[in-house]
């Protein structure tokens, strides 16, 4: 979806400042949130995908105003109510008023150790499509659920890199159509096709493109 | 668990005390609905706060600046390449490192949320995850290099890696000049986070301590 989360290239936003000897977190409640976070991913709750569009769908005005953890946070609660693991009022009242539904894993204790990053390669479907050197023009979409094409770089020419195989695809996952299995590739553009004849020529930039991103050029 | 209330309300009052209260029920309700485990919670806090850090990615860049063959098989499949080291955890199937030349300087970002390799680098500092930084760093690298206090030569080609997928991105760094003879562990004491971010360069030997 178009909006504000996707910020490849925006202006206005000013200097990136950065903070001097940074916590890893700064307030209790920000450790607690992430643990959540990876807890309920573990457990099955949903997939980082429907997080990540849980935040795309804050209001434009909430997700800029709200720090890291708070977007988080209003993520969270978005897809704990939506998908019926706690209601609006139990949220409210701080306290379950019925039992839980049923998960496939709970992640304790004995299991914080072993826990990794998950894969997320896929058996592929079908052969692949682009071969490193090929020449793409990414595909001009503006789908109005979770995508990972930003918008800076739809409609360009590019160059596919590399591929890394078969993934899960974001854009099906976080709408529960499955993990649709893509091909992933890295593709590279000139920074004068992005943003114009002005930019910088020294610039090269890659996204991580899944295949139905891009046609043949 | 512990909720340090008084210590968490010096920066932003109310506010914060808002969150506190809202994710004191949200922990609350998931663990009455048997979802969560709280002491597995403080064991993953803890875990971000003492074993997670830019040292685990200090340490690979080292020794791939001392072995070759190694420096050979992390740039053709991280992922495999920092498992040999044993000090890490699996660091998931999609680990990619890409290596900066005297031709070529790499910066990673993610545009779209915060992707960021946190087995090698640990939690991505706040500025990564900014919208001064994901805005810029794909149009402007360059101003957010000078933000760092790092000019490189005009005809350096500066190459940006959008982390638009789950692939991960760790950069090597190249090896200062006057560390010849160096041990891994000395060389690591070179490596800052922002060098494998790209945002930053190693450390000058000379400041070493």
């Amino acid at each position: 979806m178009d909006s504000v989360h996707d910020m490849g290239g925006m202006d206005g936003f000013g200097r990136v400042e950065v903070e001097k000897d940074e916590p890893v977190f700064h307030a209790t409640w920000e450790g607690r949130v992430l643990a959540m976070q990876r807890a309920m991913g573990f457990a099955g709750a949903w997939h980082i995908d429907h997080a990540r569009f849980a935040q795309e769908r804050l209001p434009p005005l909430t997700y800029l105003g709200a720090s890291y953890y708070q977007r988080w946070e209003l993520a969270m609660e978005k897809n704990v109510t939506e998908r019926g693991f706690a209601s609006p009022a139990e949220l409210e009242a701080g306290h379950a008023q019925g039992p839980g539904k049923a998960l496939p894993r709970k992640l304790t204790l004995d299991l914080v150790p072993g826990l990794s990053r998950s894969t997320f390669y896929r058996q592929q479907q079908g052969a692949q499509r682009f071969q490193p050197g090929d020449r793409v023009r990414t595909k001009n979409i503006h789908p109005a659920t979770h995508t990972r094409l930003p918008r800076y770089a739809r409609g360009k020419l590019g160059m596919v890199e590399s591929c890394h195989g078969c993934h899960m695809y974001p854009d099906s996952v976080a709408i529960d159509h499955g993990d649709d299995p893509q091909w992933l590739y890295t593709v590279v553009f000139d920074g004068p096709e992005l943003w114009g004849p002005g930019s910088d020529p020294t610039l090269k930039i890659s996204i991580e493109a899944f295949e139905p991103y891009l046609e043949p050029a | 668990m512990t909720h340090d209330d008084d210590h968490d309300h010096h920066d932003h009052g109310s506010e914060l005390s808002e969150m506190q209260l809202r994710v004191r029920a949200l922990e609350t309700v998931l663990t009455e609905k048997g979802y969560i485990d709280p002491a597995a919670l403080d064991a993953i806090v803890e875990a971000c706060e003492t074993k997670i850090g830019p040292r685990n990615g200090a340490v690979v860049v080292a020794r791939a600046w001392t072995d070759p063959a190694f420096k050979q098989a992390l740039l053709a499949d991280a992922t495999k390449a920092v498992a040999t080291m044993g000090h890490l955890n699996r660091v998931g199937d999609h680990l990619i490192a890409v290596e900066n030349t005297s031709k070529r300087h790499n910066m990673i970002v993610c545009t779209l949320c915060s992707c960021y390799p946190w087995e090698v680098l640990g939690l991505p500092p706040v500025w990564y995850k900014s919208a001064p930084y994901r805005a810029r760093a794909v149009k402007d690298p360059r101003g957010v290099l000078a933000d760092f206090g790092v000019i490189l030569p005009k005809d350096t080609e500066i190459r940006v890696w959008d982390s638009t997928a789950e692939t991960r991105f760790i950069v090597l760094p190249m090896r200062p000049h006057g560390t010849e003879g160096w041990s891994e562990e000395k060389l690591a004491s070179l490596v800052t986070r922002d060098s494998m971010i790209g945002t930053g360069l190693p450390k000058n030997p000379k400041e070493a301590s």
